[in-house]
């Protein structure tokens, strides 16, 4: 596959992404097959070889990510992907990789749970993205794309996001934006204004030697490492905050939705404007560092906000932690699965004004 | 301008194939375009669709509630969506494959041997161009010139040989609207 600057190409979620990765200089791909994500494997198995780099398919999801700590820890951009089983097995290695500040990228395309689930899309993996999924006191950043340019797009920044911290990025999508095909352009370039990996294991002759590591047995070590993991994350969560808000100024319900959801939400926000409803939209991009400044200040000044998901209700917790009681946050959400249709969600909105226009009524 | 579209056959019958190179084709004309297969545990003989959605505006969800055009390969394919249907929708049937239906009103059916017609020209597989030929000749989406240049791209090397009966197959398929017409 040969790639021009601004040629089209009409591919599915899974492919744009693994195309992405190769052309931001990523040559270590480890992977274990899961639906609804194969076809990212398929592709790092055909375009690997072309570009010189390894390409292997492991016996197991935690052969794959601790490869992925290996190459990592060697300075080589390194990617693996699975879906939602399959990254819960790789989250040790994930904490390990925080915990070593090995930079790399984790794509989960999520598919419906909990357990073995099915493979059909859904969100219900936020909290395990965005809380932590293995132990101790770590954060990886978490990116969520919504359509298949902007998969293509966010892998670039990962892997330029997790050079720069020394830190995972996962992305998160889901088997909807994996599975669908869409016009897709490789415009973006890898940062080169980055520093270089002086950290990395690449053979100690001449230079003193350096260590990789997530171990800190000497009491009292571990605390100051965990200290300066945390005033990195702050650093994150004041440098890397991405968001997009759509007609939110004069809106008197603010949807907020991220990736596929805030896809069909964009049909709602479509929709109520037909019915003269005034309906704005804060679509999280990064879910970790979350938003949440964006979301206090409209809070302010709108009468609800409703959180739409494909899960029971995850990133609604951190809606409402950010709302702080400003406002009522509402929540519509479909589980196992399920797709909201934009008929739905209109209907939960009319519902809302409705309730607002009948506690009026009581009071006045 | 927006057109949804549901392709759904049996899997083998070419409409993921068929999908595919049209989303290509309208693509290549500077359109916006989402194509949704469906994915997993469809197998050859199972039934197997797509949701299509071509449109000079933004494309937000690509998951089509209703549908403005379904091309149906086989009966199980259409009893399966015929729920998607709207007024005034179009519904391509495979007439070969798929006799009586109970049609519903306000719909525009047109009934298309496609089976029979690509039998007839000596490869089976090829019903699904006769269906496309059908459906451009009523809908104009693309231009088949463009789309057979996306055709030919994928029937390269050994596969070479099958792009002239496909070829045919469309024409066949514009043929059969344009006489039916007069």
């Amino acid at each position: 596959m040969s790639i021009n600057k601004n040629q089209k190409f009409l591919l599915t979620g899974n492919e744009a992404s693994a195309e992405a990765a190769i052309q931001a200089g990523c040559r270590f791909y480890y992977g274990y097959p899961i639906t609804p994500q194969n076809e990212i494997m398929t592709h790092m198995a055909l375009r690997m070889p072309e570009v010189g780099g390894t390409f292997i398919q492991v016996e197991s999801e935690l052969a794959a990510i601790y490869m992925v700590y290996g190459s990592a820890a060697a300075g080589g951009r390194t990617m693996t992907s699975s879906s939602s089983p399959g990254i819960s097995l790789k989250q040790e290695g994930i904490s390990y990789l925080a915990g070593s500040e090995l930079p790399c990228v984790i794509i989960n395309m999520q598919r419906g749970g909990p357990g073995l689930g099915d493979i059909s899309p859904a969100q219900s993996d936020y909290f395990q993205a965005v809380k932590g999924g293995g132990h101790g006191d770590y954060h990886t950043i978490v990116l969520a794309p919504s359509s298949v340019q902007e998969a293509a797009d966010l892998v670039f920044d990962a892997f330029d996001l997790a050079d720069c911290y020394r830190n995972p990025v996962m992305i998160l999508g889901d088997a909807q934006l994996g599975q669908m095909m869409e016009p897709v352009v490789f415009c973006k370039k890898q940062k080169t204004d980055l520093s270089a990996k002086t950290w990395a294991l690449t053979g100690a002759r001449g230079r003193k030697r350096n260590i990789i590591k997530s171990f800190y047995p000497v009491k009292g070590e571990l605390e100051v490492f965990n200290i300066k993991l945390q005033k990195k994350y702050h650093e994150i969560e004041a440098e890397e905050v991405r968001y997009e808000e759509i007609d939110t100024r004069n809106a008197d319900i603010v949807i907020v939705a991220y990736g596929t959801s805030a896809r069909i939400c964009r049909e709602v926000l479509k929709d109520a404007k037909k019915q003269s409803l005034k309906i704005g939209m804060i679509r999280p991009i990064t879910l970790w560092p979350f938003p949440s400044h964006c979301i206090a200040r409209v809070a302010e000044r709108v009468q609800s906000i409703l959180t739409v998901e494909m899960s029971a209700g995850q990133m609604v917790e951190d809606v409402r932690l950010a709302v702080n009681g400003k406002c009522p946050v509402h929540f519509y959400g479909r589980t196992g699965g399920g797709i909201p249709s934009p008929k739905e969600i209109l209907h939960k909105i009319n519902e809302l004004i409705q309730v607002k226009e009948k506690v009026t009524c009581v009071t006045s | 301008m927006t057109e949804k579209v549901i392709l759904a056959g049996l899997g083998g019958q070419g409409m993921m194939l068929l999908g595919r190179l049209i989303a290509q084709a309208v693509m290549l004309e500077g359109k916006n375009v989402t194509f949704f297969p469906s994915y997993g545990t469809e197998v050859r003989g199972g039934t197997a669709y797509y949701h299509l959605i071509v449109s000079q505006e933004e494309i937000f969800s690509p998951v089509i509630e209703e549908a403005d055009t379904l091309i149906m390969m086989n009966l199980p394919s259409y009893l399966k969506f015929k729920g998607f249907l709207k007024p005034n929708s179009s519904l391509f049937l495979n007439s070969s494959m798929i006799d009586k239906i109970d049609a519903p009103e306000n719909i525009d059916i047109f009934r298309i041997p496609a089976t029979e017609i690509a039998n007839d020209l000596g490869n089976v597989v090829a019903s699904n161009m006769v269906m496309l030929g059908a459906y451009n000749a009523v809908k104009k989406l693309i231009s088949i010139p463009t789309f057979l240049s996306c055709l030919q791209k994928v029937l390269q090397g050994k596969k070479a040989p099958f792009f002239k009966v496909n070829k045919l197959a469309v024409e066949r398929g514009i043929d059969f609207i344009n006489l039916s017409k007069g």
